[in-house]
């Protein structure tokens, strides 16, 4: 259909609100079921709860940001959990036998580039599937995690490399702090750079973003090396909070990763995403787990109930787009 | 089977903000192909999905012989015995012709389909369509002329006798251009009612009986008397103004040689091809469906690889590994399928006119400067016309016209030394296309190379200064402005054997 707008521009208004509701519709949802998590739940607003809840919110908003550019280009990764697990298994690893905060966090992330660089070019350049390839090292990364770690916890024992997950800054956790960053940083790098108006460009037309002169296959591989170290910063700060690496973690945590971008208003599509879809999804994901959790609602309802909020979301997405 | 005249009363229909047909009231009768006219936007479209039962009009009323049809979803439709053959055709590549014929009521018992019966029908469908059609092909290996016939026989099999058309011919060669002709000619004589939307005039008064306007979703007026009417009172009609022409041609001066294509080869070439354009100079190439005219783009674009022959660029040699080194060097291609390798159809316009140039215009080239992007944004849609009510607006609410000005707005953004347009104006109303003209001659006299392909040889003739013709892969010969003719270039265009 065509719309010629300028021949009525009395019709502009209205579409103006629905495009703001559309944008805000999610952050303003999150913002209404905290309120009423706060009127409905004891408990909910006590410091400690707030504490639990800025925690949780942590690791998947961590690694939602850079899923949102692997959603937003139109792939996305599945590696994520098992790069988390790694990574708090070679800091630990690599802590214990050099006794050093930074080699530990730096081969860490170092790992994370790694795993994010061959994602990418075996996705770019290779033009192998994402879900396949990352299926792939998700698996390897699993793996190598169990091996380096002997299949058990390695623990640490550097107290100074406790500060990530339990330090505090002004009475905030520090890795609530690095994730608000991390929403900060990631959402002006969408908006505000080359980098992020081309991952845009490619999720929405490839050929035409290739045509139009944007590095496409060099954009991709950033995208997952860049997705790849975030992942590992997320496993670092768990680790931390843990004090301890352990190779079993994090598993399934790629999906609540995706799940949040999606239910936020992330297109699985491609060329939709902004970082507020993600807050907003990571917000709500983790406000409703943990209001279940006050209230005592067995895990297995839980699964139940997170999943048909999910599919709620995007039921009314679709519906959104008719 | 009679069939009765299709009548539509009144018909309006509306969309939040705009509407797109207001009272629309005309018949077609049966025993005649009836054409419906109009620029983008117009309705014609939107009058064939409540034709097909896809949109459900806000007023009036469809008649079919005395009987009030009120469809209310495709099915409706189809059982009413109305086809509507779209553009896009609504056929499983993957399956075969002859599921692809029956799907949705394959010959079956308990759920297990019956083969042999399969194919008798399809057979049977197929019969004096396309003869030459094995129903056990894959539908996807048929060539987009022969789908079209399945969609045909499909729409038959099922006992239409309301047959609408929308833009039947736009990615047809020649030659089955010509049968669909026959075909339709057919139809008509056994008296169905045939709906015919299309932009060529040419098939417009080849085939149709009469023909009715549409402009900005009101009827217009209806012509019967094809003998009395003129080509330039139809556009004139359709346009709502006299054109005199729109291609706006004026002679310029030809500057040193921008790009010499020598001995070039490379996929979908089948001998090397040489030729060079100058500054200020707009060269037309023409060539039928398959005459390698989008490969040469594509080899000059930088997205395929040469395979032989070597490029110039003032005088400086050109080597091509991606897009980026054509676009760098200052090649800018606006490809064929503007919604497929064109626009990002969810990013703004602002977004779809800046995203090459912007590199260039960011600090340490990675970081956006906001004056730059709004600034050029804002311009390049004021130059080109684009209309468009912010710059913010996703580009895939425009018109195809708009689309197209906003992607020769992002080339504008750069410094541009040659020109590729592929089909530039395909699928573009006659008021957007004068204005594409415009802006191509306007480019050439700033002393651009121009390289324009086309399937229209109104169009190729109307603004080229010099025309090649490409065949098959080769290139068959040239002729200047002057000497250009229909007839000449189609001789060239045809394929030798069919020539003879």
């Amino acid at each position: 259909m065509t719309t010629q707008h300028n021949v009525l521009p009395t019709a502009r208004k209205p579409l103006d609100l629905r495009a703001l509701l559309d944008n805000w519709a999610m952050l303003l949802a999150a913002v209404s079921i905290f309120l009423l998590c706060a009127l409905l739940i004891d408990n909910f607003l006590s410091p400690l709860n707030m504490r639990g809840l800025g925690l949780a919110i942590s690791t998947v908003g961590i690694a939602a940001c850079t899923m949102l550019f692997c959603l937003a280009s139109g792939h996305f990764d599945l590696s994520v959990g098992s790069v988390i697990a790694c990574a708090g298994v070679v800091a630990a690893i690599v802590m214990r036998d050099t006794d050093s905060v930074m080699l530990g966090i730096g081969a860490a992330l170092l790992m994370g580039l790694m795993v994010g660089l061959i994602n990418g070019i075996v996705i770019a350049k290779l033009r192998v599937n994402a879900l396949i390839t990352t299926l792939a090292t998700m698996q390897i990364v699993r793996g190598l995690a169990y091996i380096f770690a002997n299949g058990k916890a390695v623990g640490v024992s550097q107290n100074q490399f406790f500060v990530f997950g339990n330090g505090q800054l002004f009475g905030v956790p520090v890795p609530i702090l690095i994730t608000i960053l991390c929403f900060l940083f990631f959402g002006w790098l969408l908006n505000y750079t080359t980098y992020g108006r081309n991952t845009m460009a490619i999720g929405g037309n490839p050929e035409a973003a290739l045509l139009a002169g944007v590095n496409v296959d060099r954009t991709k591989i950033l995208i997952f090396a860049v997705h790849g170290v975030i992942g590992a910063l997320a496993g670092v700060i768990l680790a931390s909070r843990m004090t301890s690496g352990q190779p079993m973690i994090g598993q399934g945590f790629e999906l609540t990763v995706i799940s949040a971008c999606v239910l936020g208003g992330v297109s699985l599509s491609g060329g939709v995403g902004m970082i507020r879809h993600v807050i907003a999804g990571v917000l709500i994901l983790a406000i409703i787990e943990n209001a279940m959790n006050l209230k005592n609602i067995d895990t297995f309802y839980q699964y139940v109930i997170r999943g048909s909020i999910l599919l709620l979301a995007v039921v009314i997405d679709r519906m959104k787009q008719r | 089977m009679t069939a009765a005249a299709l009548r539509f009363d009144g018909i309006g229909k509306t969309f939040p903000g705009v509407k797109a047909l207001d009272g629309i009231s005309f018949s077609a009768h049966p025993g005649q192909v009836h054409a419906l006219m109009g620029e983008n936007g117009a309705g014609k479209s939107t009058l064939l999905k409540i034709l097909g039962g896809a949109y459900i009009p806000n007023s009036g009323t469809l008649q079919i012989g005395e009987q009030v049809m009120a469809f209310k979803n495709a099915a409706d439709s189809i059982a009413s015995g109305v086809a509507v053959i779209h553009q896009e055709l609504h056929l499983v590549p993957e399956m075969s012709v002859a599921e692809n014929l029956f799907l949705g009521h394959l010959p079956a018992r308990f759920g297990v389909v019956n083969r042999g019966l399969l194919r008798k029908q399809a057979l049977a469908c197929l019969k004096g369509l396309a003869d030459e059609i094995d129903p056990a092909e894959k539908l996807g290996r048929l060539s987009l002329g022969q789908r079209q016939l399945v969609e045909i026989a499909k729409a038959l099999s099922r006992g239409a006798h309301v047959i609408a058309f929308d833009e039947p011919t736009s990615s047809l060669s020649a030659r089955e251009i010509d049968r669909l002709m026959a075909i339709i000619a057919r139809l008509r004589d056994e008296g169905k009612v045939v709906l015919y939307v299309s932009h060529r005039m040419e098939e417009v008064f080849r085939i149709c009986n009469a023909v009715t306007v549409f402009k900005d979703g009101r009827y217009v007026r209806t012509f019967d008397d094809m003998s009395a009417l003129t080509h330039d009172q139809l556009v004139t009609c359709m346009v709502g103004r006299d054109i005199q022409d729109i291609y706006d041609y004026r002679p310029r001066e030809h500057g040193e040689v921008a790009l010499k294509v020598d001995s070039l080869l490379g996929p979908g070439l089948r001998e090397p091809i040489s030729f060079n354009v100058r500054k200020g100079e707009i060269l037309g190439l023409f060539g039928l469906v398959g005459a390698g005219r989008t490969e040469l783009f594509r080899l000059l674009s930088g997205l395929e690889r040469v395979s032989a022959g070597q490029l110039q660029l003032c005088g400086e040699p050109l080597h091509l590994q991606s897009p980026r080194d054509a676009i760098a060097a200052g090649v800018l291609l606006c490809p064929e399928d503007r919604k497929k390798e064109g626009i990002i159809p969810l990013s703004s316009v602002a977004e779809n006119i800046n995203i090459s140039a912007r590199g260039a215009h960011s600090t340490f080239g990675w970081l956006l400067r906001d004056g730059w992007e709004q600034g050029n944004a804002d311009q390049q849609i004021k130059a080109m016309k684009v209309k468009t009510p912010t710059a913010a607006q996703k580009i895939m609410y425009l018109s195809g016209g708009n689309q197209q000005k906003a992607i020769l707005g992002r080339w504008l953004s750069m410094p541009m030394k040659v020109l590729l347009l592929d089909e530039p104006t395909r699928g573009i109303d006659i008021g957007a296309k004068a204005e594409i003209y415009q802006i191509i001659h306007n480019l050439a006299a700033q002393g651009i190379a121009v390289i324009v392909v086309s399937s229209d040889l109104m169009e190729v003739m109307g603004i080229a200064d010099r025309i090649l013709v490409l065949c098959e892969g080769a290139l068959r010969g040239e002729q200047t402005r002057e000497h250009a003719t229909e007839s000449n270039l189609l001789q060239l265009a045809l394929p030798r054997s069919l020539a003879n």
